[in-house]
């Protein structure tokens, strides 16, 4: 099981240098540059421009500029961005526990929804719940989430006035940030309500992002469990008597997670893009809205910092999958 | 479910203001996060909304709801008769904001004047590159650096600056946003400390609200200060939350989350007319939004041929279908809210058929040119490829054939500023000092061909009367410069002038007392609530 885990993390390596030239690149490659947008309408004198240029070091051959923006990295020294000169570590680390919690909650809406619903369809196969299943997934998958975002606002928030229109807490509140998790630091805050009320805001964003996943994960569980159904093991297990819950719950749908597992891992990825939308519709303070901001900036240190930050983050989750991939399964980790 | 909410909201509000009566608490719901709490480095209204216009005070500022500009932080100013020397009288007693992080020793004096204009203006100035790539775009691009010769502190309360050269929209530029005073004092601590980068993050300045809290990309508080020179604010607290989708914005005024809110959504206008609870300000935007031909390349070079094309243009069409009729036709290219808009100006009619003959007579025949869309929306342009489409059609039926070229934002501004471009460029601009020369000469000047200057236009009449206009401080004379200027443009028709929007702000019935600006900052100061 270790080597199976050192090997993985060595294959980060490659991985991770791939990235940093990756984002890098990226910034650069789109049309347009940050100086000219600060400029705007306005633009500048070439003098101005040059220096500008010089002080911020992108008068500098590209392979310097790169070489110390690694170099950078292996101290922990991500930049400072070109808008707000603040450094991008600390931007990041304030925004990003948003980021997770929202993500965190949509996964778990995704899951806990998506497996029954999945289980259900596949052992009922054919029936009107099937179908119904199905087609509202197939819905959900392909709903903009932008869109939905703001018709779940309009009814729920405008119309019904159950939930909050946007943010993460109501103003009322107001205390340090300890953790950075609202809904904990809502409850060390220690003031009433506030943790009620932080869930509140949760509930139309999390639905908004977790609905993708949820159709996706509802989708793969009910073919990877037809799969399983089908197979001669369960057919023992039910020629030797065992309950059906027993069949279905223990032989059958252990087997059936291991592609459910991946797909959960592989939307983790997807999230990340959701967040974006996401965090724009509800105003939500994480990295998805940062990101936005900073290319349509062209903030260059922001963003590659910031590609790199996320693409650890989907790597350590990938990881994590795999592991949990050799739990499940041990013929995985012997191979 | 209703009745939960309004206990959690009742515990909450007792929770808060226990031993203190109801507190006043203004939300404005901003369009983003401002860059910082420092001005000077910063260009985005955005930013000033959130930072010069709460927390600081300028040595003059600009009257509410004008562009013209009162004592602020200088009781009064003389200027010398060579227009070279303006001495500024400070006011006594101003008191700088008593924070968690700061607790001023003084008053406000020279000293704070001093180090408010030296640290952006001088390159070896302790505070000139106080935190990594710090930069003074406003003060740059106002030519400032090489307009200050020398700033002197005659005594504590008397500050002479000294120009290079006459230059009268000096006054208007020192109520601008990057001249903000900050606190010497404070700056000492700081530096004291080792902490430089937090004057942009704890700002500590004399304006009417002090600085609270900034939670990144949320929310932003301000308290009332209760010292402030220009008195006591009706409101205890001003909250900004930062809500960047407009159609968001109105649900949570819609739904009570917040009092104030700019930039609504064109569609949305009749919904907020309809609703009871909300009330909508109005003002003509100090903006105007162009087509800039390149005056440079033939047949774009000949006056008439501009003018032709100008004919073929149906700006009312124009106006109902881009801006949803919420415009004003341009017919001179500064705005109607500018001091110096010449009333006298007559608009070139629209008529295909005179367009038609006009061009036949300039020698043009089969004329296909290319017209720039903007990639982005803009108050002055909201959808720049809808009118770029009616601008086709409209030049077709006059024989013109239009491609319609577009690009990236960045590439858009840079491509378009070329002399050597090809084809037309829907642009405009937003006044920054409320100054006549803020349009005229950054944006038709010789000196700004290549740069603002889209139409590459350079006419020697122009620019003379606009030079000399700006060494004279008398603004009756200058006016009747920039006059003659607007006849010059009108006759030479470098663009054609298309639109001049207006600026919507929604809010609910409960605010009294909100100003519009027609530079279009948001301020709260004055600003009270019923309940």
């Amino acid at each position: 099981m270790i080597r199976f885990i050192l090997n993985r993390l060595l294959l980060i390596i490659p991985t991770f240098i791939g990235i940093t030239i990756v984002a890098f690149a990226f910034v650069r490659v789109l049309p347009g540059d940050p100086i000219l947008l600060i400029a705007g309408e306005r633009s500048v004198s070439p003098e101005r421009y040059q220096a500008l240029l010089v002080q911020f070091g992108y008068d500098r051959p590209i392979w310097v500029q790169y070489w110390d923006y690694l170099l950078g990295i292996f101290q922990g020294d991500f930049g400072t961005s070109i808008s707000t000169k603040r450094p991008v570590v600390r931007d990041f680390l304030t925004l990003f526990p948003a980021t997770v919690e929202l993500s965190f909650c949509a996964t778990l809406f995704a899951v806990i929804l998506g497996i029954p619903a999945g289980v259900i369809a596949a052992v009922k196969r054919g029936s009107w719940y099937d179908q119904t299943l199905m087609g509202t997934a197939l819905v959900g998958y392909s709903m903009p989430i932008f869109w939905l975002g703001l018709l779940l606002i309009i009814f729920f928030s405008g119309y019904l006035g159950w939930t909050p229109v946007s943010g993460r807490i109501d103003l009322l509140y107001f205390f340090p940030a300890v953790t950075g998790f609202m809904t904990i630091d809502s409850l060390l805050s220690g003031q009433d309500g506030a943790f009620v009320s932080a869930l509140r805001h949760l509930i139309l964003p999390t639905i908004t992002l977790g609905t993708i996943p949820l159709a996706v994960i509802a989708r793969q569980t009910r073919s990877a469990m037809l799969e399983v159904l089908g197979d001669d093991y369960v057919r023992t297990a039910r020629a030797k008597g065992l309950a059906p819950h027993q069949v279905i719950g223990q032989h059958a749908l252990r087997n059936a997670l291991i592609p459910v597992v991946t797909t959960i891992g592989l939307q983790v990825g997807v999230m990340m893009a959701g967040a974006i939308l996401t965090e724009t519709i509800f105003s939500w303070p994480g990295i998805g809205k940062w990101m936005v901001d900073a290319i349509s900036r062209r903030d260059y240190p922001v963003v590659q910092a910031g590609l790199l930050l996320i693409a650890l983050i989907v790597m350590a989750v990938n990881l994590i999958v795999d592991v949990l991939y050799g739990l499940i399964n041990p013929r995985i980790r012997h191979h | 479910m209703k009745l939960m909410k309004t206990l959690l909201a009742a515990s909450a509000v007792l929770a808060l203001t226990v031993g203190a009566a109801q507190a006043k608490t203004l939300v404005y719901c901003s369009e983003g996060s401002p860059e910082g709490f420092d001005p000077a480095p910063y260009t985005a209204g955005t930013t000033f909304d959130a930072s010069s216009r709460p927390i600081y005070n300028r040595l003059v500022q600009f009257t509410k709801g004008a562009s013209t500009t009162e004592p602020g932080l200088a009781e009064s100013y003389d200027v010398s008769e060579d227009g070279l020397e303006y001495t500024f009288h400070l006011r006594k007693g101003v008191k700088f904001h008593t924070t968690d992080w700061f607790t001023p020793t003084r008053d406000f004096n020279a000293d704070d004047v001093l180090f408010s204009f030296e640290r952006q203006w001088k390159t070896d100035h302790p505070w000139h590159a106080y935190s990594t790539g710090i930069t003074w775009e406003y003060f740059n691009s106002m030519s400032m650096g090489d307009l200050i010769g020398s700033i002197e502190k005659v005594d504590d309360y008397t500050v002479k600056f000294v120009l290079t050269r006459p230059e009268a929209p000096f006054i208007a530029n020192m109520a601008m946003d990057f001249a903000s005073i900050m606190s010497a004092e404070y700056a000492a601590q700081l530096e004291a400390a080792g902490t430089m980068d937090m004057l942009n993050q704890q700002p500590v300045g004399t304006g009417p609200f002090q600085f609270v809290n900034y939670q990144q990309d949320a929310a932003i508080r301000y308290a009332s200060f209760d010292d402030y020179w220009g008195g006591v604010q009706p409101i205890d607290d001003l909250v900004f939350a930062i809500t960047t989708d407009p159609a968001v914005r109105l649900q949570k005024l819609q739904a009570g989350e917040c009092h104030v809110m700019p930039y609504p959504n064109p569609a949305d206008l009749q919904v907020i007319q309809n609703d009871p609870n909300l009330q909508m300000l109005v003002q003509e935007g100090l903006n105007i939004g162009f087509l800039a031909y390149n005056t440079q390349q033939p047949p774009f070079d000949n006056a008439a041929v501009r003018k032709a094309l100008n004919m073929a243009i149906d700006k009312n069409a124009i106006i109902e279908a881009v801006f949803a009729g919420q415009a004003s036709v341009a017919k001179n290219p500064i705005p109607p809210t500018m001091w110096s808009y010449d009333e006298a100006t007559v608009d070139d009619p629209y008529d295909p058929e005179a367009a038609k003959a006009a061009l036949a007579e300039a020698g043009v025949e089969n004329l296909s040119m290319k017209v720039w869309a903007m990639p982005v929306s803009r108050p002055y342009n909201p959808d720049a490829r809808r009118m770029a489409e009616l601008i086709q059609a409209d030049f077709a039926e006059v024989g013109v054939t239009v491609e319609i070229v577009s690009m990236e934002w960045a590439e858009y501004l840079e491509q378009s500023s070329n002399v050597d471009r090809d084809g037309a460029v829907l642009l405009g601009w937003t006044g920054d000092n409320g100054d006549p020369d803020n349009f005229l000469a950054v944006l038709l000047g010789c000196d700004a061909v290549g740069g603002a200057n889209r139409a590459q236009w350079c006419n020697e009449e122009f620019d003379a009367l606009v030079q000399e206009a700006k060494t004279i401080s008398d603004q009756a004379a200058r006016t009747e410069l920039y006059i003659k200027a607007q006849e010059v443009f009108k006759r030479e028709a470098p663009w054609a002038t298309i639109a001049h929007s207006l600026v919507f702000m929604p809010m609910s019935t409960k605010v009294t007392g909100y100003v519009m600006d027609p530079k279009g900052t948001h301020a709260f100061d004055g600003v009270d609530i019923t309940e």
